[in-house]
C-alpha cells in the first residue's frame, strides 16, 4: 500500500491553503506600493515615509528594549525556579504546570482590568512607565512559554548528576547555576527568549489600554491617517515574527519540537 | 522559588482575584451581584453569544481545514519538505496576529483592498455591493481563521504522526478497508486530540482583542471589544461592570480549561 507519489486530493489542500495564506501577504506588499497621491501602484514613499518618522524609531525601540527587559527578568524569575523544582521538589512540577495554565485563562483583556484596578495609586516611577508597568505585565504573559520551554530543557539533562558533580568540586550554588546548568539549558532559555520577543513585539492590548505607545499601538495611530503606510508597517511586523522564529528553529534544530505559538491576539 | 511564587502572586493571581472580586461590588465598594445579574441580560447577553459563536465557528473550521492541510502535508507520499516548510510557516502565521494581521486584510479584502479591486475591475464583481464585509462578524471569522487553521496544524501534527504505519498495515493485513480503518484506528487515535485542539481553538478566538480592535475598532460587539471600549474611555460610570464582564469571560475560559486538561491527559497517551 504503500505510496510513491504524492496524493491528489494533497495537493489540491496544499494549494488552497498556499493561496489562502500567501494572498493576503502579497496584496499587502502590493498595498503598501501605492501612492497616496494616485492611488496607483507603484511607488516606496510609504517605505521611506517610514524610516523617517521618528515616533517610528521611537516606539520600535521602546518594544525591541521592553522586549529585552522582559526576557531578562523572566529568565533571572524562571530559571533558578524551574531548576529548583527539578532538583529538590520535583512534587511541586505538575503545581507549576497548572499555574502556568493560568495565563489562559486569564488573558490579556482580564490581566490588564485588573492590574489597572490593583496598581492605580502605585508610585509613578512604575505606573507610569513602560519600562514599569508593561515589562511586569509582559513577564506574565511570557510566563507559559518560557515555562513550558525551560521544563523541557530541564528534563533533557541529568540535574542531580550535574549539579552533584559541580558542587564535588567546590562550586557555589552560584556557579553551578551560571557556569553548569546554564549553559546545558542554553537552547530551551534561548527558544523561551525568541517566542518572549514575538509576544512583546506584538502586543497591542495591554499597551493600548494602558495607554502606552509601542510599534503594535504605533502601527494602529499609523492607520488613521495612512493607510499604505500601515501596511507597509504590517509587513514589517511580520517579518519581525520570522525572523524570531526562523532564529527558534535554528537554535533548536535537531532537537525535539520547541514551543512555537505565543502571539497574543 | 519564592520571588516566583511573589512574583505571580502579585501580578496574576492577584489581580485575576481583583477582577473576580471586583465583579461583586457596586460603585460604593459594598457586596453586590448587581453586576452579574447584569451581564446576563441584553446587551451583554447578545455579545457574549456572538464571542462565542465566532469562536465556535472559527475553531470548528480551523480544526476541519488545519486537519486536512496538516494531513495533507504528512501523509505518505507527499515530499518531506512540504512538511517542513508547511510546519514551519504555521509557526510564523500562528504567531502573526493582532493589529498587523488586521491591517494586512483591510489591504487583501477591505473597500479599496487589493483583491476587493482586482475582483470588482477583472471579474466585474462588487463584493461590498453583494454584502461582504472585512468589518463585521464574516470578516473577523475569515481574518482569525488566518492564526486559527496554523495553531491547528502545530497542534495536531504530533498526532497525525503517532498514527504509526503498522496500525495502518496491520489493519490491511486484517482486511480491513480504508473506511474502516479511520472508523476504528484512525478517527478514535486522533478523536482526543482532535477535541483538544477544538477547546484551545475556541479559548485562542474567545480571548481574542487586538485583531477584531484592528479590524472593526468599536464597530463588533465582541466582548473583549466591550471591556475595552469601556476601559479606553476613561469615563466609565462604574468600573466594576467591566469587571463583572471580565469576570463572565473568566468563567467560559474556566469552564473550556476544565475539559481541555483531562483531554489533554489522555491524547497524550499516543505520543510517546
Amino acid at each position: 500500500m504503500r505510496r510513491r507519489w504524492i496524493a491528489p486530493s494533497a495537493i489540491v489542500w496544499l494549494v488552497v491553503a498556499s493561496a489562502f495564506f500567501l494572498i493576503p501577504l502579497i496584496a499587502t506588499f502590493l498595498f503598501s506600493l501605492q501612492s497616496l497621491q494616485t492611488n496607483k501602484c507603484c511607488t516606496s514613499a510609504a517605505y521611506s515615509l517610514i524610516i523617517h518618522s521618528h515616533q517610528f524609531w521611537h516606539t520600535i525601540r521602546l518594544s525591541f528594549v521592553l522586549a529585552l527587559e522582559t526576557i531578562a527578568i523572566s529568565l533571572l524569575l524562571f530559571v533558578p525556579t524551574v531548576y529548583w523544582v527539578h532538583l529538590r521538589v520535583p512534587r511541586f512540577r505538575p503545581v507549576l504546570g497548572f499555574m502556568a495554565l493560568v495565563p489562559f485563562v486569564v488573558p490579556p483583556i482580564i490581566l490588564v482590568v485588573g492590574l489597572l484596578n490593583l496598581y492605580k495609586g502605585a508610585p509613578s516611577w512604575f505606573y507610569d512607565k513602560p519600562y514599569g508597568f508593561l515589562a511586569t505585565a509582559y513577564v506574565i504573559l511570557a510566563f507559559p512559554y518560557m515555562f513550558f520551554s525551560l521544563d523541557a530543557g530541564f528534563r533533557a539533562i541529568d540535574v542531580h548528576t550535574l549539579t552533584e558533580a559541580s558542587q564535588n568540586l567546590g562550586a557555589s550554588w552560584r556557579t553551578t547555576l551560571v557556569r553548569v546548568i546554564l549553559p546545558n539549558i542554553r537552547v530551551a532559555a534561548l527558544g523561551g527568549s525568541f517566542l518572549t520577543l514575538a509576544i512583546v513585539m506584538g502586543e497591542f492590548t495591554i499597551a493600548s489600554l494602558s495607554t502606552f505607545q509601542t510599534f503594535p499601538t504605533y502601527i494602529q495611530f499609523v492607520n488613521e491617517t495612512q493607510p499604505y503606510e500601515a501596511a507597509a508597517l504590517s509587513l514589517l511586523s511580520f517579518l519581525i515574527v520570522w525572523a524570531a522564529m526562523l532564529a527558534l528553529l535554528f537554535v533548536g534544530r535537531g532537537r525535539p519540537r520547541p514551543v512555537q505559538v505565543a502571539a497574543t491576539r | 522559588m519564592l520571588p516566583f511564587l511573589a512574583y505571580a502572586l502579585a501580578f496574576l493571581f492577584v489581580p485575576a482575584g481583583e477582577v473576580i472580586v471586583g465583579a461583586f461590588k457596586n460603585a460604593h465598594g459594598h457586596a453586590t451581584t448587581e453586576h452579574i445579574r447584569q451581564i446576563v441580560h441584553q446587551p451583554y447577553r447578545q455579545q457574549y453569544w456572538l464571542s462565542i459563536k465566532v469562536s465556535l465557528i472559527t475553531a470548528g473550521l480551523g480544526c476541519l481545514f488545519g486537519l486536512a492541510i496538516a494531513y495533507a502535508a504528512i501523509r505518505e507520499g507527499t515530499p518531506r519538505v512540504v512538511r517542513t516548510v508547511v510546519t514551519t510557516f504555521s509557526g510564523v502565521a500562528a504567531n502573526f496576529a493582532g493589529i498587523p494581521l488586521a491591517f494586512a486584510w483591510i489591504a487583501t479584502l477591505g473597500t479599496i483592498g487589493i483583491v476587493t479591486k482586482f475582483i470588482h475591475d477583472h471579474l466585474g464583481y462588487d463584493i461590498y455591493g453583494h454584502g461582504f464585509t472585512i468589518f463585521g462578524e464574516r470578516g473577523v471569522e475569515l481574518v482569525y481563521l488566518y492564526f486559527q487553521i496554523p495553531l491547528m496544524i502545530l497542534v495536531i501534527a504530533p498526532a497525525i504522526d503517532g498514527l504509526r504505519r503498522e496500525w495502518r498495515e496491520a489493519a490491511s493485513n486484517l482486511g480491513a478497508n480504508s473506511w474502516q480503518y479511520w472508523r476504528h484506528v484512525g478517527i478514535p487515535v486522533l478523536m482526543p486530540s482532535f477535541l483538544g485542539a477544538f477547546i484551545l481553538l475556541f479559548g485562542n478566538s474567545f480571548s481574542a482583542y487586538a485583531t477584531a480592535y484592528g479590524l472593526a475598532a468599536n464597530g463588533i460587539a465582541l466582548i473583549p471589544i466591550t471591556i475595552g471600549f469601556y476601559y479606553s474611555g476613561n469615563v466609565l460610570s462604574d468600573p466594576h461592570l467591566a469587571q463583572a464582564l471580565a469576570f463572565g469571560m473568566f468563567a467560559v475560559l474556566a469552564v473550556m480549561m476544565l475539559i481541555y486538561v483531562p483531554l489533554q491527559r489522555r491524547s497524550a497517551r499516543w505520543m510517546r
